[in-house]
């Protein structure tokens, strides 16, 4: 990372050579190898990879979330306060309030069993102490800013009466109730129909102009990603490998897996032969792979890939690249 | 957040909600039938067995020799004998009255008693977990594998038989069941994301547990627990069959089979009518349970759906499928 860029400011949320390791009967399996991130307010950052690539177990750890049994190591700094390691109790103060999440799966995330106002409702009343009618009127107010028609109505329904687009919605309602300073997406439209995802991607992008909320969009398609960050970290088999301006890597990208993700994406072509799938199965998170993690599908590997582990490196200001020739893939010589 | 602070809010949607909450399930059984009807036998049932006993407990314990395996269905002695009289001229009618009070009181205490324990235990157990959990559940195992008709066997013998005894028999051996389906539940409860959505808006652990997951163990018990009850007066109505349950003068239906037993060719009513009160408690309970099921899940309540109004007037739809043809 480039050491100019955000010396003059305090970074908001600071992930400093975090790894977490799951335990599983094959041993300790790495599910993020020594990620650094930073965030600055009002900032918003996409965490691009694959499945199993590790992005989704970052975002939560970020919150806390990862189970008593994985190991985390590293350091997690919410505004200069240590998250890893940090008690329950600290955590949860943290949590909504520091820090919000919007999951994946908007059905799954909302209890089946109480209305969405009363869920709504119980995040102010327990966490803000408001009282019931103040907490009613918030969360009209609420459903109203993410764009929920009649929500005087709709605030008497059950999760499960409302369309997926909406749903995410009431999601993203209940996650800036407590006007977190960081919101992490999680593949937040994933889910949903393609008719739907630009509304969603829209009200995340104006949510954050409105309260200057930084965000986190994890996700794995590039296009998604384009429409509401401003940087982006790529992140493969657990490690950063490429972060920089997001237009920009998305145009010159200085890592092979990046370019690779970018020419893989079915948008990207006009014909079947302008689309290339990147060769080879994801990385295993079992078997440790010697080297540079991606060389096994890279096109551009020597020798050197398979035995030197590249570090991150500057390659231009506010961009770094994990690649021994990070350079020649910038210029398109490799 | 300008928007709706200064809003007023409408006074229909204020009071909305907590009538249509009370009234759901009544609304919702008028819709189904057959539920209603056995809810309304189960009423009855439950009615009778609670007000009537104290007026009639003399004339139940009755003796007539001279109406013994009096035949039912006349009215010749009285409505008393509408059922016939059993081997020592008491009444059958009230005889079965005085035993509903007896099996239902036995089942739903044992019932409730062993629901609240399963599920509190068991909700616990998949909460803590660890070693806890462990030991928990193989106590659980343990009392679920000895056959529970031979322990609560053993354990009238060593206890006297009575109404108390044989309902802490009871809870002993049907807790297990609801321990394991609480655990089970809440396990399975615990993984959805909702529960993770929770612990990242900043939820404590017992309030995810007893505000979020409960609600959705809750359906589960009160479905077994309703099952239960048919369950519970078979086994009551075996032990007492068997002679350990309970003993004279107290009365249930499981005693009166028995009692009947020795003269069903010759005065099947005596062993027939508590049999098939029997059969028809349990069955009402089974039917309510499953419904119960129905409406505690929000996601289960279009079974229950006002049917469609009557189709639109033709024309439209001739003229549809025309242009669809």
């Amino acid at each position: 990372m480039n050491p100019t860029a955000s010396l003059d400011q305090q970074p908001l949320l600071d992930i400093a050579n975090l790894t977490v390791t799951f335990p599983s009967e094959h041993g300790p399996v790495r599910a993020v190898r020594g990620v650094n991130l930073r965030l600055r307010g009002g900032e918003s950052l996409a965490i691009l990879g694959e499945s199993g690539s590790g992005k989704s177990v970052t975002g939560k750890a970020a919150l806390g979330l990862i189970g008593s049994r994985v190991r985390l190591t590293g350091s997690i700094r919410f505004e200069g306060d240590e998250i890893v390691g940090a008690d329950e109790n600290r955590l949860r103060a943290l949590r909504g309030r520091g820090i919000a999440m919007v999951f994946q799966d908007s059905l799954d995330s909302l209890n089946p069993v109480y209305t969405v106002g009363s869920q709504l409702e119980e995040i102010l009343r327990v966490r803000m102490g408001r009282s019931r009618s103040d907490a009613r009127r918030e969360a009209i107010a609420l459903l109203e800013q993410v764009g929920i028609t009649s929500p005087e109505t709709r605030l008497h329904h059950y999760p499960h009466q409302f369309s997926g687009g909406m749903r995410q919605r009431v999601c993203i309602a209940m996650a800036i109730a407590l006007r977190p300073r960081v919101l992490i997406a999680d593949e937040p439209t994933t889910a949903l129909d393609v008719t739907v995802q630009a509304g969603i991607l829209r009200l995340l992008k104006r949510l954050q102009r409105e309260t200057g909320m930084a965000l986190i969009f994890v996700t794995h398609d590039l296009n998604v990603a384009r429409l509401v960050a401003d940087r982006v970290a790529v992140m493969y088999a657990g490690r950063v490998v490429e972060t920089g301006p997001i237009d920009e890597v998305y145009r010159r990208p200085a890592h092979p897996y990046s370019r690779a993700l970018m020419h893989s994406h079915p948008s990207a072509a006009t014909s079947w032969s302008e689309l290339h799938p990147i060769p080879g199965n994801g990385p295993s998170k079992s078997v440790v792979v010697a080297g540079c993690s991606f060389h096994p599908r890279c096109p551009v590997a020597t020798e050197r890939c398979a035995s030197e582990d590249p570090p991150m490196l500057a390659v231009e200001p506010g961009r770094s690249s994990a690649c021994h020739y990070a350079e020649e893939v910038l210029r398109g010589e490799r | 957040m300008s928007t709706g602070k200064d809003a007023p809010m409408p006074n229909a949607i204020a009071r909305h909600r907590p009538a249509s909450a009370r009234w759901r399930r009544l609304r919702l059984l008028r819709r189904s039938p057959f539920t209603a009807t056995m809810a309304i036998v189960l009423a009855i049932i439950a009615l009778t067995a609670l007000v009537v006993p104290p007026f009639i407990a003399d004339a139940a314990e009755q003796q007539n020799l001279a109406l013994r395996f009096v035949e039912p269905f006349s009215l010749d002695h009285g409505i008393a004998y509408l059922l016939g009289a059993d081997a020592l001229g008491r009444p059958m009618l009230l005889q079965l009255v005085m035993g509903a009070r007896t099996s239902l009181m036995i089942a739903v205490s044992a019932v409730v008693l062993a629901g609240l324990i399963g599920y509190a235990i068991g909700m616990f157990s998949a909460y803590v977990g660890g070693w806890v959990d462990a030991a928990l559940m193989r106590i659980a195992d343990i009392i679920h594998t000895v056959p529970s008709l031979l322990l609560a066997l053993a354990i009238l013998y060593v206890l006297q038989p009575s109404v108390t005894n044989l309902i802490l028999v009871l809870v002993f051996t049907r807790t297990p069941m609801y321990m394991r389906v609480a655990r089970a539940r809440t396990l399975e409860v615990r993984e959805g994301v909702f529960v993770e959505a929770a612990r990242a808006i900043g939820s404590r652990r017992s309030r995810i547990i007893l505000h979020d997951i409960r609600p959705l163990v809750t359906p589960t018990i009160l479905t077994v627990a309703m099952l239960e009850i048919a369950t519970v007066i078979l086994t009551a109505a075996g032990l007492s069959f068997l002679g350990i349950g309970l003993q004279r003068p107290d009365v249930d239906w499981g005693m009166m089979v028995a009692d009947g037993r020795g003269y069903l060719s010759s005065a099947w009513w005596v062993t027939v009518f508590p049999g098939v009160a029997v059969v028809i408690t349990a069955l009402a309970a089974n039917v309510l349970s499953n419904w119960l099921r129905a409406i505690e899940d929000p996601t289960q309540s279009h079974l229950f759906a006002k049917p469609l109004p009557a189709e639109a007037p033709a024309p439209t739809s001739s003229a549809n499928l025309g242009s669809l043809s």
